[in-house]
């Protein structure tokens, strides 16, 4: 057992928690819900619910293309969202927003139009820690074009190597993509400083922030990247809906992406133009009642303040970095003092896999993530095939972290490891 | 959710010493198969003798349930014909899909009888089945060489 240890947040967790109804669900053999997996997929407040309901209810139709009053109506809801979404990350200009249907399509996006002016003898550089959606899209646009694929490595403690930035990022690089956090290790990285390097060459920023957005206030005209990414679902919204926030120059050079309607100026059989960013890169149909999510979700989280989330989360994370500490067994991967540090943390125990970790956990009502977390490489870094992970949000309590540690007991007396 | 219906001795025996664990020669294919979504892995060996199967090796990482179904099929397909091994595959196989309801047959499933609970674990059926994948695929290969048919 844990026993009380010292715990404290600026957030009320009550009065959090009573907005997400599923938080008080009793799981099979009435164990209360323990939902330790928000950086795989966050809980959903009843004002988001309640938004998309609304939007169905009342406002829905076609954005844009349609003429009527409906039409109109959701597509002020629609354009509503990108207004959010841009304030909430310090975009320039609404129209630096582009909707796609979640991160992995943002960065394949960024991998497609930028690749479009790649060619051989150029470089493109992510790292060891990325998640697979910031390594497949490069590694198919290196393909493509015959430019070559470079890493930063990661070090023993689970920071980016920087040890050889000077010969990652030369003349050469034409693209640098990174995670700002890591989804298994997660580290924080220094993506000002990186960016600079990048600029200073003449390279692309392109920064994976799926990790970064839900979890602290996020400036893009500070933080030097030229294209950002992140998804809906993660920041208590609705899933079918990523961003991709660009500076407006920097689109309005790059090529389409997907073809289709809403994307086009003037379409002719012989050849088509293209219409101005955000549009150029919303082909068909937007999410729209998602966006509509998003907004609320946006706005749900600055009611209660980015800062305050960001401090709960620092505070959640080094209550759990602790407490897992004491677990017999237990090798956390990646940085064990919650300095420059997100809130998930994957952890191998000594005698059993992962699966099997998860599994008994979650016969107590405790849901955790085990496998590699769309995270290969980095786990094969650390000789490891596979870990579990917890990951913490606005509404964890110290009380789950306390479950988790005991559940953990629990799992190494149930298997017999000493 | 019973653990102890999960989490069977049977199958933490075959999972703490792994039957035919270990790859060796000779034999006729390996095959290497993997579950994407959660990184388990197994390298497996056929050798077949005619129509029998005369052996299965196999080297893993992977989980309690993906280590013992292993095991388990090892012990199972050895020795036997292939046709029954494949009958037994589909035996438990449909085992597996049942959901809880579907009655094992202990002639036939032997130490097998025990996944009967991850049945109700749907998460953890396919690591019961990855091993059973291995095999399949390489006593299919192996049976192809065997007629002088390319695998290319």
């Amino acid at each position: 057992m844990t026993g009380a240890r010292a715990f404290s947040s600026p957030l009320d967790l009550q009065s959090v928690r009573a907005d997400f109804p599923i938080l008080s669900r009793e799981l099979a053999g009435g164990f209360p819900l323990v939902y330790l997996d928000s950086a795989n997929s966050s809980q959903k407040p009843l004002q988001v619910v309640k938004a998309l309901e609304e939007h169905y209810l009342q406002h829905n139709a076609n954005v844009a293309r349609a003429m009527h009053q409906l039409g109109a109506e959701a597509t002020a809801a629609y354009e509503g969202g990108r207004d959010t979404v841009a304030a909430f990350i310090g975009a320039a200009n609404r129209d630096e927003i582009v909707f796609t249907k979640n991160a992995s399509e943002a960065l394949n996006l960024a991998a497609h139009t930028l690749g479009a002016g790649l060619k051989p003898g150029d470089e493109v550089v992510i790292s060891e820690m990325e998640h697979h959606s910031n390594i497949v899209p490069w590694q198919l646009a290196c393909e493509r074009t015959g430019a070559t694929l470079k890493w930063f490595g990661v070090t023993d403690e689970g920071r980016l190597d920087l040890s050889d930035v000077e010969q990652l990022i030369t003349e050469r690089t034409k693209v640098v993509s990174l995670t700002w956090v890591s989804n298994a290790l997660g580290t924080i990285n220094p993506i000002t400083e990186i960016a600079a390097k990048a600029h200073a060459v003449g390279a692309v920023m392109v920064v994976d922030a799926s990790q970064a957005v839900p979890q602290f206030p996020v400036d893009v005209s500070t933080l030097g990247a030229d294209l950002l990414v992140f998804t809906g679902h993660k920041v208590v919204g609705p899933t079918g809906i990523g961003v991709l926030w660009g500076r407006y120059d920097l689109l309005a050079s790059l090529p389409p992406f997907l073809g289709g309607g809403e994307m086009i100026e003037v379409v002719r059989m012989t050849g088509s133009t293209y219409a101005p960013p955000p549009a150029r890169f919303e082909a068909g149909t937007p999410p729209i009642a998602q966006a509509v999510g998003l907004g609320a979700a946006l706005d749900y989280l600055s009611g209660i303040g980015m800062d305050k989330i960001a401090a709960h989360e620092q505070a959640i994370t080094a209550y759990a970095l602790e407490g897992l500490q004491t677990v017999p067994g237990l090798t956390i991967l990646g940085p064990t003092e919650p300095v420059d540090r997100g809130g998930a943390i994957s952890f191998e125990l000594d005698g059993v896999h992962p699966h099997d970790v998860s599994t008994v956990l979650d016969t107590r009502g405790i849901a955790v993530r085990a496998g590699h977390h769309c995270a290969r490489p980095v786990h094969e870094r650390f000789g490891m095939q596979s870990s579990t992970r917890a990951s913490f949000y606005l509404y964890t309590t110290p009380e789950e972290v306390d479950a988790l540690v005991d559940g953990l007991g629990f799992v190494r007396s149930f298997f017999k490891v000493d | 959710m019973q653990l102890d219906s999960l989490y069977q001795e049977i199958i933490l025996d075959h999972y703490r010493s792994p039957h035919h664990a270990g790859l060796a020669e000779p034999y006729d294919v390996e095959v290497h198969h993997v579950n994407p979504s959660c990184g388990d892995e197994v390298t497996l060996r056929v050798e077949l003798d005619g129509e029998t199967v005369a052996g299965v090796t196999h080297q893993s990482v992977g989980c309690s349930i993906s280590q013992a179904a292993t095991s388990v099929m090892s012990d199972l397909v050895i020795g036997k014909p292939v046709s029954e091994g494949m009958a037994t595959y589909e035996k438990f196989l449909e085992l597996m899909q049942g959901r809880g309801n579907v009655e094992p047959d202990e002639e036939v499933l032997e130490d097998g009888v025990a996944f009967a609970g991850v049945a109700q674990f749907p998460a953890r059926v396919k690591c019961a089945l990855l091993g059973w994948s291995a095999w399949r695929d390489a006593t299919a290969q192996a049976l192809a060489k065997s007629e002088g048919v390319s695998n290319a």
